[in-house]
C-alpha cells in the first residue's frame, strides 16, 4: 500500500465518527450579496471559542453576481490550510446549489436557502432547509438591507447545530460594526431567531459539532495586508505612493485609515510626519517611492504581478542609482491579468532579476500574519542599510484572507538609517566625499540627501554609467568596477536578511524547502508524512539572497523537495543557478491553480515523486 | 550686489546671499553649439543668481533626452536626479516631500513631456507639486537623431524623416486645460523674457509650466519650421513686457497706472507685465485659452505668462506636514510609542 492509499483511507474511515472541532464548513453565495459579513462572524465566532479556525475568500474578479465561496477549517489540531473536501456545505446560491450538493462529502451536513427549488438527490447527506427569505423579512429590515441579514440566517442556523455559542457570534458582530448598536441588534435579531428556528424545527443528522477549546486566547485574528500597512507604520514609513490593484489595494486603503491615528506628530500637534498618495499608475507609484527614497524618506509602494511589471524600469534605476525602497508585492495568479482574485508565488524570478542589464534584487518573503508585520518594519532598515529596493512578496491568501495569528510585536531594535551624512559629517570630513564610493569595503557607499545644506552635499544621480562621483563616464573600468561593486553589495546583504526558519524531524533525511503563504498546509502534510513512515525537516525560507543556511540544509539532505505555488518551480530555478554542486537533490513540487495549496496536494506530490 | 575680495585678491561680485555667478555653473554642456537649450541654461544661471537663490536649496530633476542632460550643465551644487524618459514628475514629486522648503526645478523636452510624459505631465499639474516645469520644445528628438516629436506641426519636412502628418500637441494649452496654476510660452531667442520668466516660475508657490520653444540647430533649425530660431523671431508675439520684481524691492518698474498689471506672488514679489499692443489679463482662463486659439489661427508664437492663480494651495501644503522637513524626522517621531502595539493588538479580534 502505498503512502498516499494509506492518507486516503484514513480519511474514509475517520469520517463516519462523532467529529468534534475537525471539519470544514464552505459556504456558496452570490458576489456581492453581503455575505462577507456572515461568514466573518461565523469565523471569529468560532476562533472566540477558543478553537483554532481559518477562512479563506474564494472570490471572482467581479462586483456583484458571480458564484463566490468562503471556506472555514475548524481544526483541533491547529491545522490552517485549506482542505479540498467539503463536510459541511451552505447552499445560499441557486447557480451553483447542484455542485454544491454534489460536493458534500458523504456523511456530511448540506444546509439550504428553502426558496431555491431543485431536488435534493442525495440520500448520503444530511440536508437541512432554512427559511432564509422568511427569517429576513421578518427581522424587520428594512427592504435594502434585507439580503444582507438574509446571511444571517445561515449563522443562527449553523450555530444552532454545531452548537456554536451565540454570546461569541454576538462578540463578532459588536467588533465587526464598532459596537453600534443599531446593525448588531438587527443581525443579532436574525441570527437568534433562525437559531430558535432551528431548535423547533430540525433534526440533527450529521456528526459535526464543535466545542469550546483555549487553544486561540493568546492569539489575535488578521489579515496579512493590514498588518504589512501597520508594520510599515511602525517602520516609520514617510511616503506611501500606489495604485490600486487586486490583492493588494487594501494594504494601502490600511495605511489610509491608521497613519492619520498613529502618526500625528508628537511635537507638532495636527501634523503629518507622513504622505500617501494615490498615484495615477504603478510607473508613477514606484516614480514617487524612488524620489522619496532618494530624498531621505522611508518609502513604499504596494502592488501585484501586473503593477509590478509596469514598475520594472524604475526598480532598475533603483538598485542602479541605490535608491533605498519597500515594494510590496501581493502576488496573484499570472501570467498576464490572470487570475486577479486567486493566489499565486510566480513572482519570484521576475523580482529577482527585475530590470534590464545585470539586476539582483533583494527580496523578502512573509510566511504569516505577524511576519507581514514584522517585515513591514524590517524592510526599511534593510532598504536604507543597503541602498536598494526591497520587495517583500506576500500574496492574495496571506494578504487578504484573516489568519489567527500571534499578536504583533513592537520593534526590537532601533532603527537603521544606514549610511547616511549630513552637514556636520560632511564638515568634520572636510567636505571630501564621493557618493559610490566603496569606503567600508562591504559594497555600500554613503550617501547624502536633498536639504542637506553643506556646498559639498550635493551629486548628480543618474540612471547613466557613473564614476564614484556620480559623473557621466563611460569609461570601460568605471564602468566594470562600479558593477562589480553592486555585486559585492549584494553579497553583504546577506548578513542583513532575514534567516530561514528550520524544524527538524527525528531520523529525517529528506527535507522540504518552502516559502510564503504554503506553511499550513506543508506542515500538516508532513505530519502526515510522518505518521505513515516519513519523518521529514523543512525549511521555509525568508528571503533572498540566500543565507549559508539554506546551502547548509540542502548539504545535510539526500533530497530535498521544493515545495512552490508556480508552475516553473522558480525557487527551485533559483537555487539551481545558486548551487549547481548541489542541484541533484533539488526536487520541484509546484503546482497552481489558483487555489490556496492543500496538506492532500503536498502530500500527493511528493508521494509520486517519492515512488 | 555686492562686491567681495577673493583670496587671491581679485575682486569678484557676489550676491546677496555672497555668491558669485560661477557659484551657480554647471558643467560644460555637451549639447550642439548653438542650442537653444544652453542658452535657456544660462538663463537659469543668471536668475539664480540675480534671485539670491542659495544653489542646496533647489532639486533639479529631469527625464531623458537632450534637455534632460541639461540640469547637469546649471547649479553643480544643486541636487540633482536624472530619471527614466517621461517620468520626472512622479520622481520630483516624491523627493520634493524629503524637504518642503526646497524648491524643484525640473528640465524636460517635447518628447518627454508630450509623448512618452504625458500621463505623468498631466497629473503632476493637477496635484499642484510645487515644481517649476520647463519644456524645452524643438520639436524633434534630438539625442536619437532627428525622429518627429509630438509637437512638431503638421507638415512639417524633415530630413529622412518625410512629412508629419499628425496635429501636434500644444504644451501650454495641455498645461492650461490640465489646471496648471502658472502657464507660460517663451523662446531661447528671447533671453531676457525668458530670465523674467523663470524668476516668476521660481516665487511661485505650486506647478509653473515654462513651454519655451528652444531650436535644435541640427535637425529642426530651417527658417520655415515652427521651432526655429528664424520662425520664432519672425513669429514672436510678447503679450507684455515682463518684470519681476523681488519681494524687499519697491517697484520702480516705470508703467501707467490702470494698464499695466500687477500679480503679487506668494513670497512677497511681484511680476510687472507691461502692457504692449493688447490688454491681456492673465488671471483670466477664458482669456489664456482664446489667446492661445488665436495663435494657432493666426500662426504666430505669443509669448509671455499666459495664465497664473496664485490662491490653489500646493501639494505640500494640502499634506499638513511638520514645519521640519520630513527627512529630518528623528525616530521617536516617525516610530509610534511603544504604548501603541497594544492599542493596534486590541484592535484586531
Amino acid at each position: 500500500m502505498s503512502a498516499l492509499q494509506t492518507f486516503v483511507e484514513e480519511g474514509s474511515a475517520t469520517k463516519m465518527k462523532h467529529k468534534v472541532n475537525d471539519f470544514s464548513i464552505t459556504v456558496a453565495t452570490v458576489n456581492g450579496s453581503g455575505s462577507q459579513t456572515a461568514n466573518l462572524t461565523l469565523l471569529r465566532a468560532l476562533f472566540k471559542m477558543g478553537i483554532p479556525v481559518s477562512g479563506k475568500n474564494l472570490f471572482p474578479s467581479n462586483i456583484q453576481g458571480l458564484p463566490t465561496w468562503y471556506t472555514i477549517r475548524v481544526s483541533k489540531d491547529g491545522y490552517l490550510a485549506r482542505k479540498e473536501e467539503h463536510e459541511i456545505v451552505v447552499a445560499m446560491n441557486p447557480t451553483t446549489f447542484v455542485d454544491d450538493l454534489a460536493d458534500v462529502l458523504p456523511g456530511g451536513a448540506f444546509f439550504y436557502a428553502d426558496d431555491i427549488n431543485y431536488p435534493i438527490n442525495r440520500q448520503d447527506v444530511a440536508a437541512y432547509p432554512m427559511p432564509v427569505k422568511q427569517l429576513a423579512k421578518e427581522s424587520g429590515a428594512p427592504s435594502d438591507l434585507r439580503s444582507y441579514v438574509a446571511n444571517m440566517v445561515f449563522v443562527g442556523v449553523l450555530s444552532q447545530m454545531l452548537g456554536i455559542d451565540l454570546d461569541m457570534v454576538y462578540a463578532a458582530l459588536n467588533f465587526h460594526f464598532k459596537g453600534r448598536t443599531k446593525p448588531i441588534d438587527l443581525n443579532f435579531g436574525v441570527v437568534k431567531a433562525a437559531a430558535d428556528w432551528a431548535a423547533k424545527n430540525l433534526e440533527k443528522s450529521d456528526p459535526y459539532l464543535v466545542e469550546p477549546m483555549d487553544a486561540t486566547h493568546d492569539l489575535i485574528m488578521a489579515d496579512g495586508n493590514t498588518a504589512a500597512a501597520l508594520g510599515t507604520i511602525y517602520g516609520g514609513v514617510q511616503l506611501v505612493a500606489w495604485y490600486p490593484i487586486t490583492p493588494a489595494s487594501s494594504l494601502p486603503e490600511a495605511l489610509q485609515s491608521f497613519l492619520p491615528m498613529l502618526r500625528k506628530d508628537p511635537e507638532e500637534e495636527g501634523k503629518n510626519t507622513f504622505v500617501i498618495i494615490q498615484a495615477e499608475d504603478e510607473l508613477a507609484a514606484i516614480g514617487m517611492t524612488v524620489g522619496a527614497g532618494w530624498s531621505g524618506l522611508r518609502a513604499m509602494t504596494a502592488t501585484s504581478g501586473p503593477g509590478l511589471s509596469l514598475m520594472t524600469e524604475y526598480a532598475g534605476l533603483a538598485y542602479f542609482t541605490e535608491v533605498p525602497l519597500v515594494v510590496w508585492d501581493v502576488q496573484r495568479v499570472g501570467p498576464s491579468t490572470g487570475l486577479p482574485t486567486r493566489t499565486a508565488q510566480g513572482d519570484l524570478t521576475f523580482t529577482y532579476f527585475m530590470g534590464h542589464g545585470d539586476t539582483q534584487q533583494v527580496i523578502l518573503l512573509p510566511g504569516s500574519v505577524n511576519e507581514c508585520f514584522e517585515f513591514g518594519w524590517k524592510a526599511f532598515d534593510i532598504a536604507e542599510r543597503l541602498q536598494t529596493p526591497v520587495f517583500i512578496l506576500s500574496d492574495l491568501d496571506l494578504g487578504m484572507n484573516n489568519w489567527m495569528t500571534k499578536p504583533f510585536v513592537y520593534p526590537d531594535v532601533p532603527m537603521d538609517r544606514g549610511k547616511i551624512l549630513w552637514e556636520d559629517d560632511l564638515e568634520k570630513m572636510d567636505g571630501k566625499w564621493a557618493r559610490y564610493q566603496d569606503v567600508d569595503g562591504d559594497g555600500i557607499p554613503y550617501r547624502t540627501v536633498p536639504g542637506n545644506r553643506h556646498p559639498n552635499a550635493a551629486y548628480f544621480a543618474r540612471g547613466t554609467g557613473h564614476t564614484i562621483e556620480a559623473r557621466y563616464s563611460e569609461e570601460p573600468d568605471v564602468w566594470h568596477d562600479n558593477l562589480d561593486r553592486l555585486k559585492r553589495k549584494y553579497q553583504t546583504a546577506r548578513s542583513y536578511v532575514p534567516k530561514p526558519f528550520v524544524e527538524t524531524m527525528p531520523g529525517a533525511n529528506v527535507g522540504i524547502i518552502a516559502f510564503g503563504s504554503t506553511e499550513p498546509a506543508i506542515e500538516e502534510a508532513r505530519h502526515s508524512l510522518q505518521a505513515s513512515g516519513t519523518p521529514t525537516d523543512f525549511l521555509r525560507l525568508r528571503a533572498i539572497p540566500f543565507v549559508p543556511e539554506v546551502e547548509q540544509f540542502i548539504n545535510e539532505h539526500e533530497r530535498v523537495y521544493v515545495v512552490e505555488m508556480n508552475r516553473d518551480g522558480q525557487l527551485h530555478q533559483l537555487l539551481t543557478i545558486e548551487f549547481p554542486d548541489l542541484a541533484t537533490r533539488l526536487v520541484s513540487i509546484a503546482f497552481t491553480d489558483g487555489m490556496p495549496l492543500t496538506a492532500r496536494k503536498v502530500r500527493e506530490m511528493i508521494v509520486e515523486e517519492m515512488e | 550686489m555686492s562686491e567681495q575680495t577673493t583670496s587671491i585678491g581679485s575682486r569678484v561680485q557676489v550676491n546677496l546671499v555672497g555668491l558669485s555667478k560661477s557659484d551657480y555653473r554647471g558643467n560644460t554642456s555637451t549639447l550642439c553649439q548653438g542650442c537653444g537649450h544652453n542658452s535657456i541654461a544660462s538663463q537659469i544661471i543668471t536668475a539664480c543668481y540675480e534671485l539670491d537663490i542659495v544653489p542646496e536649496d533647489i532639486v533639479k530633476f529631469s527625464g531623458i533626452g537632450c534637455s534632460s542632460k541639461s540640469p547637469f550643465y546649471f547649479l553643480n551644487r544643486s541636487f540633482g536626479f536624472n530619471g527614466l524618459h517621461g517620468r520626472m514628475p512622479s520622481l520630483a514629486t516624491g523627493a520634493l516631500f524629503g524637504d518642503h522648503t526646497m524648491r524643484g526645478f525640473g528640465v524636460s523636452g517635447d518628447g518627454d513631456t508630450a509623448s512618452i510624459g504625458m500621463g505623468q505631465f498631466k497629473h503632476v499639474l493637477r496635484r499642484n507639486m510645487r515644481l517649476v516645469y520647463i519644456v524645452e520644445n524643438n520639436g524633434v528628438y534630438g539625442l536619437t537623431k532627428g525622429q518627429f516629436s509630438a509637437t512638431a506641426e503638421v507638415g512639417l519636412t524633415l530630413k529622412s524623416q518625410g512629412t508629419n502628418p499628425y496635429m501636434p500637441v500644444d504644451i501650454a494649452w495641455e498645461a492650461l486645460v490640465g489646471h496648471a496654476t502658472f502657464v507660460a510660452r517663451s523662446f531661447a531667442g528671447d533671453p531676457k523674457q525668458v530670465k523674467e520668466l523663470i524668476k516668476a516660475a521660481l516665487s511661485h508657490d505650486g506647478i509653473a509650466v515654462l513651454d519655451i520653444i528652444s531650436p535644435c540647430v541640427t535637425f529642426n533649425n530651417q527658417d520655415t519650421a515652427m521651432h526655429s530660431y528664424q520662425w520664432g523671431k519672425n513669429h514672436e508675439v510678447a503679450l507684455h513686457e515682463l518684470s519681476y520684481v523681488p519681494p524687499a524691492e519697491e517697484i520702480m518698474v516705470d508703467y501707467e497706472q490702470g494698464e499695466d498689471i500687477e500679480v503679487t506672488m506668494h513670497d512677497g514679489s511681484v511680476v510687472v507685465l507691461k502692457k504692449l499692443e493688447r490688454d491681456y489679463d492673465p488671471t483670466d482662463r477664458t482669456a489664456a485659452m482664446r489667446i492661445l486659439e488665436e495663435a494657432n489661427a493666426c500662426q504666430c508664437l505669443i509669448t509671455g505668462l499666459i495664465y497664473i492663480d496664485t490662491s490653489q494651495p500646493s501639494l505640500t501644503e494640502i499634506n499638513h506636514l511638520t514645519s521640519t522637513p520630513l527627512n529630518r524626522l528623528p525616530t521617536n517621531r516617525i516610530r509610534p510609542a511603544r504604548e501603541t502595539i497594544q492599542q493596534i493588538n486590541d484592535m484586531m479580534f
